[in-house]
């Protein structure tokens, strides 16, 4: 059924043709996944605990912020960023635009899931830190968080999961990441099916990929040992 | 903020079309999931009946839709089944179909779990009393199923009013589009993406609110 002699006009030699593209805008999803990732995990773990152990005027706005971020579209929230941005005189290309954008989403949902996982930790954890004298960021550092992260493992891998589903949406304000790289090349061989498929096979190898990830680690942690 | 003056006009003089365009996304929206919980319920049956040549197949489909972003999904429908002759279908009803076989996929994993949750002895009771296994699952499985995962619907239905901005990617016009129209006309950019988000997320709020009501009312099992 298909060409295998790399003719020009089939598919092998078109994606040949084409690999630089398509690895060009494999590489910016990857690499702008990777930055969402990073930056959502350390501004999501911050504002978890302001969450979960903040005074009520740092709470508040971070409770306000997660349920803004949690009600609005990413594509929304994506085209906000690049175009309001610019308003403010803050000159970030498209690509930054759409990390600040992906990122204050993720943030949300990391911040929301470590608040959880903080929270499931048993209290007594807590006062026998207290008891032997540990201080607030001691506490915090050797005794909550490294129980609670390993509850965050798996919500933690979905969200990378939808981070890097997500940079789809960078297409549309013009970062030339996997999808809109394979519809440049589309629009020149006009092979839309094979294309698609291409990417299509790309993205599933990556995601299902985390997703494996993320049940491995959930049956690895999804209880605790003390 | 640099010489930015907000002009609020805007937004009056194209309210009418925005709240079209949000209520457009809300009907895409639920007829999506009406679609995507037959699929969904049929899915979850296949996963559950232990044969392998159901169960499989679908599996693939649930996986392929889940770990495949949406906004592909929505141009690969939309001009891909062009390809195979299919051209019946206009741009907001190949969206309701890639939005329903999407729902579909998460919906068949929210019924698997909920058909697997509901205690044995509630079959075993029914068949005692002698129905027939439809009777079975028409009076006693699926009711009791439907109200155990009434909240997981309607977190659903929520995230795909979310998902329906993307329709804007094939000029849809609902909210997202005609924001975007708007903006291209007038450039009054703060204004309309201020507006749309509020739209939003006070829809999202509103649907929470109501379905929980709706939970209160019926997801108890008395």
């Amino acid at each position: 059924m298909m060409d295998l002699s790399m003719q020009p006009g089939t598919f092998l030699f078109e994606a040949w043709q084409a690999r630089w593209s398509l690895l060009n805008g494999l590489g910016v999803t990857m690499l702008s996944s990777l930055w969402s990732i990073v930056i959502a995990t350390v501004c999501g773990t911050l504002m978890g605990v302001a969450l979960a152990y903040g005074w009520w005027w740092l709470r508040l706005p971070a409770r306000l912020y997660v349920d803004v971020m949690r009600g609005i579209p990413v594509l929304v929230l994506i085209l906000f960023t690049y175009y309001g941005l610019a308003l403010f005189g803050i000159d970030v290309s498209a690509f930054w635009a759409g990390i600040i954008a992906l990122s204050a989403f993720a943030t949300a949902h990391v911040a929301e899931n470590l608040r959880g996982a903080v929270q499931s930790v048993p209290a007594g954890q807590m006062e026998a830190a207290k008891a032997i004298g540990l201080t607030f960021p001691k506490r915090l550092w050797y005794v909550i968080l490294p129980q609670a992260f390993r509850r965050m493992l798996p919500p933690w891998v979905n969200t990378g999961l939808e981070i890097v589903k997500g940079t789809t949406l960078l297409s549309v304000i013009g970062v030339v990441e996997l999808l809109l790289a394979s519809q440049q090349i589309m629009a020149r061989n006009y092979m839309i099916i094979d294309f698609y498929l291409l990417a299509t096979v790309m993205y599933l190898i990556i995601n299902f990929a985390l997703a494996q990830l993320g049940g491995l680690l959930e049956r690895r942690f999804s209880y605790l040992r003390y | 903020m640099i010489d930015y003056h907000f002009d609020w006009s805007v937004i009056a003089r194209n309210w009418d079309s925005l709240l079209g365009a949000l209520l457009l996304g809300l009907e895409l929206a639920v007829i999506s999931l009406a679609i995507g919980c037959v699929i969904g319920l049929a899915a979850a049956y296949a996963r559950l009946s232990g044969r392998r040549w159901l169960a499989a197949p679908v599996w693939a489909y649930v996986e392929f839709i889940r770990c495949t972003p949406l906004l592909l999904l929505i141009f690969f429908i939309y001009f891909g089944l062009p390809e195979f002759d299919i051209t019946f279908l206009d741009k907001t009803q190949s969206f309701v179909l890639t939005l329903s076989l999407y729902a579909g996929a998460y919906m068949s994993e929210v019924f698997r779990a909920g058909l697997a949750s509901i205690p044995k002895q509630y079959v075993e009771a029914a068949k005692a009393i002698g129905m027939r296994p439809w009777q079975r699952q028409r009076y006693v499985v699926l009711p009791v199923m439907f109200r155990i995962t009434l909240p997981s619907i309607s977190n659903n239905l929520i995230s795909l009013f979310k998902d329906t901005s993307l329709a804007a990617a094939i000029a849809v016009p609902e909210l997202t589009f005609v924001a975007r129209r708007i903006n291209a006309d007038t450039f009054r950019v703060m204004e309309v993406w201020l507006t749309v988000s509020a739209m939003y997320l006070v829809a999202t709020y509103l649907i929470a609110t109501l379905l929980r009501l709706l939970e209160r009312r019926y997801a108890t099992i008395r």
